[in-house]
């Protein structure tokens, strides 16, 4: 058979595992617990780390404001999102404001609002800010991102975002499948926009954007687009976290959660949609395997380590992003993406390496 | 608000600003010369606050505060050959993720070595000795920062314009390369201008930590972005510009808190930056450059 | 008379206190190829820039076919320090942004290639035929603007073998060799669908052989695209060979103008720039 209905047979089989794997998780939640929350905090992260790298990797436009984008998603969806008759209770401190009381949404609209919200706050923060240089633009994204969760911590906002208590009782996923479809809508939309003339745009501007800008490319316009769908993506990617944790503040949205992010996108490759999917499932999923390094009543073989104690599991992803940055600056993926062709061509040059040193 | 009451303020301020100014211009002097932030730096001057607590536990003040500032300058300088001098050929974006993978990782360190409970820091015994005149209350390290800071500013200054390390300084901001062919050994210069830029983030520390009394992991984190933005606000690469920068956005903090608004004096503090970068970016005493194309 | 496409006039470039181009007034008219010659740090590429829209001149007025393109005079700290001429002459400010004026008509090489380094020889024009494209974000993202998207392919197709470069079609720009990469570059800015093409040093770094190939190549392309060229060089052979008229640059100042015939006999420009045949 040619290659390409080699392809789509395997992307079938592929597809249809994954749901089968999705479906057995499903199934007995209680036992899988574990596997199911690692699940939904990657997808999660997956989809704000292609959004990064949409903006960072294919644009150039290196931006530290995640953390800010995800407050206003988390923030509206949860507010539209908790409970009418919960809500009294989840504001105990000052009340609920009048016309917020009732105002309640399902969860894919909050969720859209919520991205809405982002993507209006990052048009008008695109305007001033995207003719700076890279370093200064990274500077001036994280002093935003700090200033949008001191506005939503203000006493002012007491009334709509509960100030500095954060909100509770937020419903969360119905199953595995909700998050999981969400994520691969998103990741899937942004792909297309990449793949697409405007992603082309985007990636010219990053080559070279005095170069883009003479071959007709208005550089203002298409930074502000790949700035605003970003964090329109990102802010979804909020509400969907808000929904996942159930109960937010505003310490969730530290600057310490974009350089995670960070890690992710530069661990799978800056320029690499498949290496931010990949990353993401690394280091969430590492979260579980690597809890060892937490535990200080852990045993290698009956030795006690005095290394590992709480705290420890973050400084190995931190050596673990220097180290990549230092020796392996392209990442798992490089700029490359998936490709069932990438995968044979992996495992053949493994066994040609193989019977090579077998016959010398 | 009476006069007194200004006046109190006012010192404060000048005590503020002058702590920051002296971290503001270990940004600026590697800006100028690496064309880096260094996000690292007020990680830095967070580790060395940590530093002076374990330097006061085993050492009399008078050994602990050298000890401190020597740790504080070792760390810059290996930092500095490890993360940054690698990536000197990379592309920008790179060596920007190395200094935040370096502030991610001097947290992260500093949260499992010390655990995120604030620490107390030692008093060094003078330092907090209570001072009154003219109705104004105050502590003798408010009254010695300022001082301090405008001390060791002429100092620098001197070394800048006067010594040849300084002139090597000038010549790397200026063209690197040109620089290596004029002679110019442009790691030492890259050294010293770090060990210049952590010794006063060193004493920074002392003076800022003595008043605020405690150090917690992410001590440095604000104050870092804070200090900054004094740099962008002086001029990058401006060091005068940087110590006017810090007094300016120390007095304005200050102020800020006492008229009640604390919560948004982190915020006001980063929409200065955007307004300043807006308006004028080269900052206050900073220089224009344009890209040839 | 063929009509006039480009018009300069008066454009003048002082950063601080130095005039890179010193009211430099020339005309480009319809299948003209024209070139702008002069030493090094003349102010030949600042003249482009300033008719491209990368700088905004100090003073002065381009119109690009009968139309005011770019107007500026003397603002603020300049006031004081122009050293220029005809200052007060010009009272309108009119600005564009490069794209702007590549979206009407004008596209441009770079003296030092300025290619998409990592993305591929097809996706280097193919890019280039963005502008031209009427879909917005939305319907390109959901493949509603295929038809124009394969337009746009076979466009770029068309292009690359027109200029030799099919075969390495799906070839990383950076890995071709020199003169393949300034071809790439011409290729990309026809992409455009231009009226006037700048080409800045297009034979820079060719041996002799190559230089021909360039003269033929500019020759053919502006035939078959319906061009009108100017040109930056310093090769002479194709200087001479091809151009219609040749406007000569020193120190920012223009000291010659005119044919091929009558700039190689200009004292003026002999010795600023020519050079004198030796005799032995």
């Amino acid at each position: 058979m040619n290659k390409k209905t080699r392809n789509t047979i395997l992307n079938i089989l592929l597809v249809a595992l994954v749901v089968g794997l999705l479906c057995f998780f499903q199934s007995d939640t209680s036992s899988h617990s574990y596997a199911i929350s690692i699940i939904e905090r990657s997808v999660i992260y997956a989809v704000v780390a292609v959004a990064m790298n949409l903006l960072n990797g294919f644009t150039g436009l290196f931006s530290l404001g995640q953390a800010g984008f995800m407050a206003i998603g988390a923030y509206v969806t949860a507010i539209l999102t908790i409970p009418v008759e919960m809500r009294d209770s989840v504001y105990y401190m000052n009340g609920i404001a009048g016309w917020l009381h009732d105002l309640h949404a399902p969860m894919v609209v909050a969720l859209l609002i919520g991205g809405l919200f982002a993507a209006a706050a990052a048009a008008l923060i695109g305007i001033p800010i995207l003719r700076l240089k890279s370093d200064y633009l990274a500077i001036a994204t994280l002093g935003f991102a700090e200033i949008i969760r001191a506005f939503l911590a203000a006493p002012m906002m007491d009334q709509i975002t509960n100030g500095s208590y954060g909100l509770n009782n937020i419903p969360g996923f119905k199953n595995i499948f909700q998050p999981v479809a969400l994520a691969v809508i998103c990741i899937g939309i942004m792909v297309l926009l990449i793949i697409s003339s405007f992603g082309r745009a985007f990636k010219a501007i990053r080559e070279d954007d005095i170069a883009a800008e003479a071959m007709g490319i208005n550089l203002f316009h298409h930074k502000e687009l790949s700035f605003v769908i970003s964090s329109f993506f990102t802010g979804i990617a909020g509400g969907m976290l808000a929904i996942y944790m159930r109960s937010i503040d505003t310490k969730t949205f530290q600057v310490m959660l974009t350089y995670n992010i960070l890690l992710i996108v530069v661990l799978g490759g800056i320029g690499s949609v498949t290496g931010s999917v990949i990353g993401s499932f690394l280091i969430n999923g590492g979260q579980e395997w690597l809890r060892f390094l937490d535990d200080d009543t852990f045993k290698i073989a009956g030795v006690h380590i005095p290394l590992f104690r709480p705290g420890f599991r973050m400084v190995v992803y931190s050596i673990l992003l220097m180290v990549v940055v230092l020796f392996w600056r392209r990442g798992i993926m490089g700029t490359n993406e998936f490709s069932w062709d990438g995968l044979f061509g992996l495992f053949k040059r493994k066994k040609k390496k193989v019977s090579a040193g077998g016959e010398s | 608000m009476s006069a007194t009451t200004f006046a109190q303020h006012l010192l404060t301020g000048i005590s503020l600003g002058g702590a920051y100014a002296l971290i503001a211009i270990g940004y600026t002097m590697v800006y100028g010369i690496l064309r880096l932030i260094n996000f690292a730096h007020g990680d830095i001057f967070m580790i060395s606050g940590y530093f002076m607590i374990f330097a006061m536990a085993s050492f009399p003040w008078f050994i602990a505060i050298p000890v401190a500032l020597i740790g504080t300058v070792i760390l810059g300088v290996v930092i500095e050959k490890a993360a940054y001098k690698p990536l000197r050929s990379a592309p920008r974006m790179s060596i920007m993720i190395s200094a935040i993978g370096v502030s991610y990782l001097l947290e992260n360190l500093a949260t499992y070595l010390f655990t995120a409970i604030p620490k107390a820091y030692p008093e060094i015994p003078f330092l907090k000795k209570i001072l009154t005149f003219g109705g104004i209350t105050t502590s003798l390290v408010t009254l010695l920062t300022p001082v301090l800071t405008v001390v060791l500013v002429v100092l620098l200054m001197q070394l800048i314009n006067h010594t040849k390390i300084g002139m090597a300084m000038r010549a790397v901001s200026k063209d690197t390369e040109a620089s290596r062919l004029m002679g110019i050994k442009v790691d030492n210069t890259i050294s010293m201008t770090f060990i210049i830029g952590c010794l006063l983030a060193g004493i920074g520390a002392i003076l800022y930590f003595t008043d605020r009394m405690t150090v917690y992991p992410y001590s440095g984190s604000l104050p870092g972005l804070k200090c900054f933005v004094a740099a962008v606000l002086g001029g990058i690469g401006s060091i005068p510009g940087a110590v006017i920068g810090g007094f300016i956005i120390g007095i304005c903090e200050t102020f800020l808190v006492a008229f009640g608004y604390s919560t948004f004096s982190d915020a006001f503090t980063f929409l200065l930056l955007i307004i300043i970068l807006l308006v004028r970016p080269t900052g206050l005493f900073g220089e224009a450059a344009t890209d040839k194309v | 008379m063929a009509e006039n496409v480009l018009h300069v006039e008066n454009m003048t470039m002082q950063f601080g206190g130095v005039v890179a181009v010193n009211n430099l007034s020339l005309d480009v008219n319809r299948g003209e190829i024209v070139a702008l010659i002069g030493p090094n740090g003349a102010g030949k590429t600042t003249a482009f820039n300033m008719i491209t829209g990368v700088y905004a001149p100090t003073n002065g007025k381009i119109s690009f076919k009968g139309e005011v393109m770019l107007e500026n005079h003397p603002q603020g700290k300049m006031v004081k320090n122009y050293l220029g001429e005809n200052d007060g002459r010009y009272d309108k400010i009119i600005v564009k942004t490069p794209d702007q004026i590549t979206n009407l008509g004008i596209a441009r090489t770079f003296q030092n290639i300025r290619l998409f380094k990592s993305l591929t020889v097809f996706d280097n024009v193919l890019i280039a035929r963005h502008m031209r494209s009427k879909a917005n974000v939305f319907s390109a993202t959901f493949c509603l603007n295929k038809k124009e998207e394969q337009e746009n392919r076979k466009k770029t197709l068309e292009l690359l073998r027109m200029v030799g470069l099919e075969k390495e079609k799906d070839e990383i720009a950076s890995s071709l060799p020199y003169g393949k990469q300034r071809r790439l570059e011409i290729a990309r800015a026809l992409a455009t669908e231009p009226e006037l093409l700048l080409l800045d040093e297009p034979a820079a770094g060719m041996n002799p052989q190559e230089t021909d190939e360039l003269s033929e190549f500019i020759l053919k392309i502006k035939k078959d695209f319906h061009l009108t060229v100017l040109v930056i060089e310093h090769h002479m052979e194709l200087v001479m060979s091809i151009s219609d008229r040749i406007y000569v640059l020193d120190f920012g100042k223009l000291i010659a103008q005119g044919t091929p015939e009558v700039i190689q006999n200009d004292p003026k420009v002999i010795s600023a720039y020519l050079g004198v045949q030796e005799d032995e």
